[in-house]
């Protein structure tokens, strides 16, 4: 898959209903996370308690928290951090598991085992308890939910290159360039990665929606992004005992993480269909 | 001698698919390599390519030796720098021997680029020129173009070109027409033969065709169930085949002005590597087949003309 057929596709893609829906979703999101210095005349952090549990109005159009600071502001706020710590640690996570992967699939052997048997170790712990006890080892914060987040998936990207490369191995045109004096390195990088490049990046894509919901359970418990800094995960916990005084304070960050991650999903179907995987798959 | 494979003998794990096979190739010579299928000839090409540790195999006695060094004995990064310098593989299956994903100038442009150390310009130019000559239209645009969007007869000369590309002095052909159209088949035959001549190559061409080897070999190493049956000039061998094998062999082509339904096969199966006869391994097929072929494996016996032959009743007469 070169840099310009994954474009295509993309291209493809956003031409679905589907895929346009999402994709604008998702565009105003990222949008409304780079920009949001410039979109609200309010701080995230400075306190107006005389204006505090204010409901929606044209002043604050998603209403204030028990501080007084516009929920608006800290929805923007927020997806700044729900999407670098989603999207960091996902990339990190489909880089790692790549790599991992691909040396496990091409040279077997001992190699191949260890990963074998740490992939199936941690897949068989549910993701949320993986990143609680890492988060418990490195302390809470925006570093300790990012290694959570990543070494949480690690094992999903390892295992998908590992079978695809373990697939594409045997074909002829591997066995040609052996034969032909490539070095293993060469093969690797330049025939097998590229070939088993598509279906880990459309699981990254569907696995970043997944990392979001992650971010924010990690949130909610008080263990990711540190108060003042705004994550979507904090907002809802500290809406929780406020739900009949201030619903407004938990309904807005819960449908920013619920609409991204729906979005999310239904961009990833669209680029699977685009992609063409599900029809490969299929066929094969 | 170029290359010259001496008692070559193959394991796979608890069998021995290929023994005592000896031929020698010069340069400016097609050798043809000719069995039916599972008689050993491709794992011939993956012993002489160092290539089978891919396939879980190894060279358990003999010697393959090229430009006077023994490959057979070399370590894998030992190997690497004669694999596509020195020897080049052509794959069997045109269609898969491309990677999908890659265009097709920056597939063979790679060769000359990692073997001669030419630069992205040299190469690409090297590359169209090897295109042109091996009559592929438009080589420029051919270099922009991915596997699929080319014929198999196309991607049957491109996979040709990367072996060429780093001007390698042996080429080993493993049917290198086999999944083409036999109008294609002839066209790709007669550019390996053009190419041999004109540069001094020494081509190594594996086929079960019959009518190939006739058309451009000059000598033929005929297999039967991992060992060597028959090596002449391609002359006499056609002339005057000695072993019963080789004969049937030349039955199966069919001729101008045969009656219909006289085209006759090799009655039975290439037995399976699990299942070896003793004795001759051709005595259950074979028409001459008496006691002592069942019992003795037939020595080789080199002939008058420089052939050899390994069979206890050979054609011929004068042989007993």
């Amino acid at each position: 898959m070169s840099l310009k057929g994954t474009l295509n596709s993309i291209g493809r893609a956003l031409r679905t209903p589907k895929g346009a829906i999402s994709g604008a979703w998702l565009a105003l999101v990222v949008l409304g996370a780079i920009f949001a210095p410039v979109l609200t005349p309010y701080d995230y952090d400075i306190q107006d308690l005389p204006n505090a549990f204010a409901a929606p109005s044209f002043a604050h159009w998603l209403g204030t928290d028990e501080f007084g600071r516009d929920l608006l502001t800290r929805v923007l706020y927020g997806a700044r951090t729900s999407l670098s710590v989603s999207v960091l640690s996902i990339s990190v996570s489909v880089f790692t598991g790549m790599v991992l992967g691909a040396a496990a699939g091409y040279f077997g052997g001992a190699f191949d085992r260890a990963v074998t048997i740490f992939v199936d170790l941690t897949w068989s712990f549910p993701e949320i308890l993986i990143a609680l006890i890492l988060v418990a080892i490195i302390g809470p914060g925006i570093t300790g939910t990012m290694v959570a987040i990543a070494v949480a998936y690690l094992a999903q990207f390892t295992r998908l290159t590992r079978a695809q490369i373990m697939a594409i191995r045997s074909e002829t045109y591997i066995e040609a360039a052996k034969s032909l004096g490539a070095r293993d390195s060469f093969i690797l990088l330049r025939h097998l990665l590229p070939n088993s490049l598509a279906p880990v990046l459309v699981a990254g894509m569907l696995a970043t929606g997944d990392a979001i919901i992650l971010e924010a359970t990690l949130g909610f418990f008080g263990l990711g992004a540190q108060p003042p800094t705004p994550s979507w995960g904090s907002m809802m916990s500290s809406g929780s005992a406020l739900l009949f005084k201030a619903p407004w304070i938990i309904v807005f960050p819960g449908l920013a993480v619920a609409i991204t991650v729906v979005a999310i999903n239904l961009f990833g179907d669209a680029l699977i269909r685009a992609l063409d995987i599900k029809t490969r798959l299929r066929e094969a | 001698m170029l290359l010259s494979v001496e008692n070559l003998g193959v394991r796979i794990g608890k069998v021995e698919p290929l023994s005592s096979l000896s031929f020698t190739l010069d340069r400016g010579e097609i050798l043809g390599l000719v069995g039916e299928s599972g008689s050993g000839k491709s794992l011939t090409a993956m012993a002489v390519t160092g290539l089978l540790p891919l396939i879980g195999g190894r060279i358990a006695e003999g010697a393959v030796m090229f430009d006077g060094t023994d490959l057979s004995k070399l370590p894998e990064d030992r190997l690497r720098p004669y694999r596509g310098k020195r020897i080049a593989l052509v794959t069997q299956n045109p269609m898969t021997a491309l990677d999908p994903v890659q265009r097709i100038g920056d597939q063979v442009d790679i060769m000359a680029r990692l073997h001669l150390g030419l630069d992205a310009k040299a190469a690409r130019a090297r590359t169209v020129e090897l295109l042109t000559r091996l009559r592929i239209p438009e080589a420029v645009t051919v270099c922009d173009a991915y596997p699929h969007q080319l014929s198999g007869g196309m991607k049957q000369r491109i996979v040709i070109a990367m072996a060429l590309a780093a001007e390698p002095d042996l080429i080993v052909a493993d049917e290198p027409t086999t999944a083409l159209d036999v109008t294609v088949q002839a066209q790709i035959i007669h550019i390996l033969g053009e190419l041999v001549r004109e540069r001094g190559l020494a081509l190594m061409l594996i086929t079960h065709d019959m009518g190939v080897v006739a058309q451009v070999c000059d000598k033929v190493a005929v297999l039967y169930a991992g060992r060597l049956a028959e090596t002449r000039a391609v002359g006499p061998l056609f002339a005057s085949p000695h072993h019963p094998y080789t004969t049937a062999l030349i039955d199966c082509i069919p001729r101008e002005g045969m009656a219909r339904g006289s085209l006759t096969g090799i009655p039975g199966l290439v037995p399976s590597v699990m299942s070896y006869p003793s004795g001759c391994r051709f005595h259950p097929r074979c028409p001459r087949a008496d006691a002592t072929c069942e019992r003795t494996i037939p020595e080789t016996r080199t002939l008058p003309d420089g052939g050899i032959v390994s069979c206890h009743h050979p054609l011929g007469g004068d042989h007993g």
